[in-house]
């Protein structure tokens, strides 16, 4: 005897088990993207509103100097941090690939920051680059008296300190990035080189690092998509302040959002981070998923 | 890989010491930029706020207090209430328990179903939800916090279980699909012929492999959601908000002496779960990072 | 005798490609049928289809007698041993063997029984509580044999198992597959690409090229009357020879005549009486060309030709020689004293020659 029910279940069991988690993705990531979209072309303030309005909000945007602040200072943030970022887990991992005795302890030490929250770390920078009690006091209480490092309560300067924060906790991450891709470089082709007497700066200018260029775009995938998503940090490490001097996208939204009580502004720049972050990664994941797919 | 220390042998005796001197002279300045703030919180928060303006940054307290422990964990104030960061501590934890298992097992199942019962679309459908993982949460913040009000849930901890489960589903997924592509599809149809069905194979034959990235899946959702701050602060209300935002009320809270040990004592407290786990299964913790980025 | 398998105008499309064309085989109780071919011909698909693993877009399929075509491999009375013999990671060998039972609701004493007596006919008992990581190449496929024994099914499939073992392994495990046909009496169905594997294993054959197939016979009659061109190259080794002639009318029989560079053409006299269009490609094994004077036959020819390469293999010499444009091997005996550069008289036996139609590559004796 026959149970097509059964059989039916059996032959659909699997797409009903992804379907819950394919409509909450399609709901809340799609659906809600398309109805900020959809309120950043309104007049929203306190209350969200329905009727199309056109391109106020955006213009609203990009007239106000505090986004303008906000998004200039995502470019000059996002820039320092991948490129320092970058070019110091290079350096760690290719000095961390010279035979170490002790590797595995300095790994450990140079990665840790990863796993602490970004509050945490903007906690203990905030001590640190305090001018008073900080650093700087320590520094001056050497004999220094002329030195000064007061960036973090500098309008000009307290940008810097978020990268510099930022830079100290992911740093160790593209470290290990990088580790792992010059270990997975072919060794034969480097003991070829070695047998040609190809001086070992050469071997990773020449043969390694290049060779390595799909992890300097996941390194630069991952970066780039933390310094968009920088929120926690400049919260806890300045606030967004002196003023407004480094408030990010981020800020800019969530203050929008919650404070002032702007939805319209909130949701449009919204977008606009959503529109740095598309144009960044979606090329990503196409190719991404288009090797995958042929492979 | 091979070899590849600077042995060459053109190389003079003294000129490799030098180099490698200088190697490991830039190793440890690295080493201490990375712990220095590590050890001025550990100091500064067992040293006593009269030591803190008196003294320097960098040196060791003379006399070791925890007085500073104590207020951060039972009686500083976070704004109005003054109970320390313990109730938030344990929100924190009454919400990363729940919301790891769900979306570890939503993710183990996803991935389960996308790697081995793949059907026409489903290529699409790992892929929506993969870009899922890449949007800037400010995106949806909005609509997800009127949501959870209509839901009756805002403000509320199965309102914050929500948040990241849904947002955690598209990184789950990667990580158990990415595990399970790497078994050949062979072992499904052999289990097929011997007559099991979908959740026996996935029970039977999947579950019991899955060890090592359930590791690396529970490590990177709980690191996720116990130092997130964005949903914390945005859907909560006083009394449920996780330890990450107390943190930041302690620091920021402009009442009274501004009293640096206790919110060191605060910023350790809060860091040392997600410390904890990563000194006693780093390698699962690095496995999660580098998988999160590098697919495939 | 009722077929146990039968399979009637199957299709299979993957999308808009099609993957198997209108498949027609049936074999009875007791057959070992080897699907054979290259990579990508369409035969892992038919066996998963056959399976159940795969769905059909057309055609139905009979497992003794009743039609299986929609039903779920579960339910097929069918067991299968895979390439990669795909033993579950994590249970032990016994647990392997058993969880099938187990799966459909069989006592535990049964089990155990049936598990011993499997566990005693491949001599696997020492391994029986191994996880599948622990074991050698050699062990695994014993147990994935083990894992389809124990079933007792209607149908045994074998996907490629013995392509993941080392040369020598693989012709231990062949004889130990073909003993267990003999002593079983069991119906096998075996995929493989390996022609030899397939001739010496198999009661039928099924040739199959672009999803198509190309020949169904025993292994004789695949092997001395190939039905094209394709069926003619692919199976055996040294491939046959398959020389452009042209064929001479005269009276009874054919002149075959075959150019040769620089030199006037050979011609050969086929007694039978055949009808062959004018022009032909001649397919003779290289064991069907031999020294002159060492074969005899009703159908002999003899012809010189020039030797260009000489390859010792052991119990045989294989002799090139260039006729019709194409190299022509000849299977000869290891003491022969041919060398290269030299000229050799060959005796050519037309009686097991081929006859192939240029354009389409069939079969025309």
């Amino acid at each position: 005897m026959e149970f097509p029910m059964s059989e039916w279940l059996e032959n659909h069991l699997p797409k009903i088990v992804l379907a819950p988690s394919f409509i909450a993705v399609l709901v809340f990531v799609y659906g809600f993207i398309g109805w900020t979209a959809w309120v950043s072309f309104t007049r929203s303030k306190l209350l969200p509103k329905y009727e199309i309005k056109g391109f106020i909000q955006y213009e609203k945007l990009f007239a106000s100097p505090r986004w303008d602040t906000a998004f200039e200072n995502l470019f000059v943030f996002g820039a320092l941090f991948i490129i320092i970022a970058m070019v110091v887990g290079l350096l760690l991992a290719i000095m961390l690939d010279q035979q170490i005795r002790t590797e595995g302890l300095i790994r450990t030490i140079y990665l840790y920051p990863m796993a602490l929250s970004m509050i945490v770390t903007g906690t203990a920078w905030k001590w640190i680059l305090n001018p008073g009690l900080g650093l700087e006091a320590t520094i001056k209480g050497w004999g220094y008296n002329d030195f000064s490092f007061d960036w973090i309560v500098n309008s000009e300067m307290a940008i810097y300190t978020i990268v510099l924060a930022a830079v100290w906790q992911s740093s160790g991450f593209v470290m290990a990035l990088f580790l792992a891709g010059l270990r997975s470089v072919d060794g034969e082709i480097i003991k070829a080189a070695q047998v040609d007497g190809i001086p070992t700066w050469r071997i990773y200018t020449a043969i390694i690092i290049p060779s390595m260029a799909p992890i300097f775009l996941s390194a630069f995938i991952v970066l780039s998509h933390l310094a968009i998503k920088s929120f926690d940090l400049v919260i806890a490490l300045t606030g967004g302040g002196p003023g407004y001097s480094t408030d990010l996208p981020a800020t800019y939204m969530y203050a929008m959002a919650f404070s002032r009580g702007d939805i319209g502004q909130a949701a449009s720049s919204a977008m606009i981070m959503m529109l740095v972050v598309f144009t960044i990664v979606v090329p990503y994941l196409y190719s991404e998923l288009r090797t995958k797919n042929d492979g | 890989m091979a070899d590849l220390s600077f042995d060459q042998t053109q190389q003079s005796k003294f000129g490799k010491t030098t180099l490698r001197i200088i190697l490991y002279v830039l190793l440890t300045l690295f080493a201490l930029y990375y712990l220095l703030p590590l050890f001025v919180m550990v100091t500064t928060s067992l040293k006593s706020l009269e030591e803190i303006r008196t003294g320097s940054l960098i040196a060791l307290p003379r006399e070791i207090t925890f007085d500073a422990w104590k207020i951060a964990w039972a009686s500083a104030c976070t704004g109005i209430q003054c109970e320390g960061l313990r109730p938030y501590f344990w929100n924190s934890v009454l919400l990363a328990v729940p919301a790891v298992l769900l979306s570890t097992l939503l993710g183990a199942l996803n991935g389960y179903v996308v790697a081995q019962w793949r059907f026409r679309g489903a290529n699409l459908i790992f892929s929506l939800m993969l870009f899922g993982c890449f949007i800037p949460f400010q995106v949806v913040l909005l609509p997800m916090a009127r949501l959870l009000g209509l839901m009756g849930i805002a403000g509320t901890i199965p309102g914050l279980i929500f948040v990241h489960v849904i947002y955690g589903i598209g990184f789950t997924t990667l990580f158990f699909r990415n595990y399970y592509v790497t078994i050949p599809s062979e072992l499904v149809k052999a289990a097929k012929v011997d007559g099991a069905n979908f959740l026996r194979i996935f029970w039977s034959i999947f579950l019991p492999l899955s060890l090592p990235i359930i590791v690396v899946t529970v490590i990177w959702q709980f690191t996720q959601i116990w130092n997130d701050f964005l949903f914390g602060v945005s859907f909560s209300q006083a009394g449920t908000q996780p330890v990450t935002v107390a943190l930041n009320n302690i620091v920021n809270s402009t009442t009274g002496v501004k009293e640096y040990n206790v919110d060191m004592a605060a910023a350790i407290i809060a860091a040392l779960p997600t410390l904890l786990v990563y000194v006693v299964a780093g390698k699962y913790f690095i496995r999660g990072l580098t998988a999160g980025s590098v697919k495939g | 005798m009722a077929p146990i398998l039968d399979i009637q105008n199957l299709f299979k499309n993957y999308g808009t490609t099609e993957i198997l064309k209108n498949i027609n085989v049936s074999i009875e109780p007791g057959d070992f049928l080897v699907l054979v071919g290259p990579s990508g011909c369409g035969k892992s698909t038919l066996l998963n289809c056959i399976a159940g693993l795969e769905p059909t877009t057309g055609g139905n399929l009979f497992i003794d007698g009743q039609d299986m075509t929609h039903v779920s491999p579960k339910d097929r009375d069918i067991a299968m041993v895979f390439q990669s013999y795909a033993l579950y990671p994590t249970m032990s060998v016994a647990k392997n063997i058993t969880f099938g039972m187990k799966v459909r609701g069989v006592d535990a004493a049964t089990q155990e029984r049936k598990l011993n007596e499997v566990a005693n006919q491949l001599q696997i008992e020492p391994l029986l509580n191994r996880r599948p990581g622990q074991l050698s190449g050699g062990q695994r496929q014993r147990v994935a044999m083990g894992r389809a024994l124990v079933r007792d099914p209607k149908l045994f499939l074998f996907d490629e198992p013995l392509s993941n073992l080392d040369a020598k392994l693989r012709v231990e495990m062949r004889s130990e597959i073909k003993k267990l046909h003999q002593n079983l009496g069991a119906t096998m169905v075996y995929v493989t690409h390996d022609q030899i594997e397939a001739m010496t294993l198999a009661t039928k054959i099924v040739v199959m090229r672009g999803g198509v197939i190309q020949q169904i016979g025993t292994p004789a009659e695949i092997y001395n009357k190939p039905a094209n061109l394709f069926v003619a190259d692919f199976m055996g080794s040294p491939a046959m020879n398959l020389i452009p002639a042209t064929v001479l009318r005269n009276g009874k029989g054919a002149q075959i005549e075959i150019s040769r560079e620089g030199k006037e053409p050979i011609l050969l006299h086929d007694q039978k009486a055949i009808d062959l269009p004018e022009k032909v490609i001649l397919g003779l094994r290289p064991e069907d060309i031999a020294e002159a004077g060492f074969r005899a036959g009703e159908n002999i020819q003899e012809a010189e030709c020039h030797v260009e390469m000489v390859e010792p293999a052991g119990a045989d010499t294989y002799v090139v020689s260039e006729l019709g444009g194409k190299q022509v091997t000849a299977r000869l005996h290891a003491e022969t004293r041919a060398s290269a550069g030299e000229n050799l008289r060959f005796a050519f036996d037309l009686a097991k020659a081929s006859y192939f139609e240029p354009e389409t590559g069939n079969r025309l004796n």
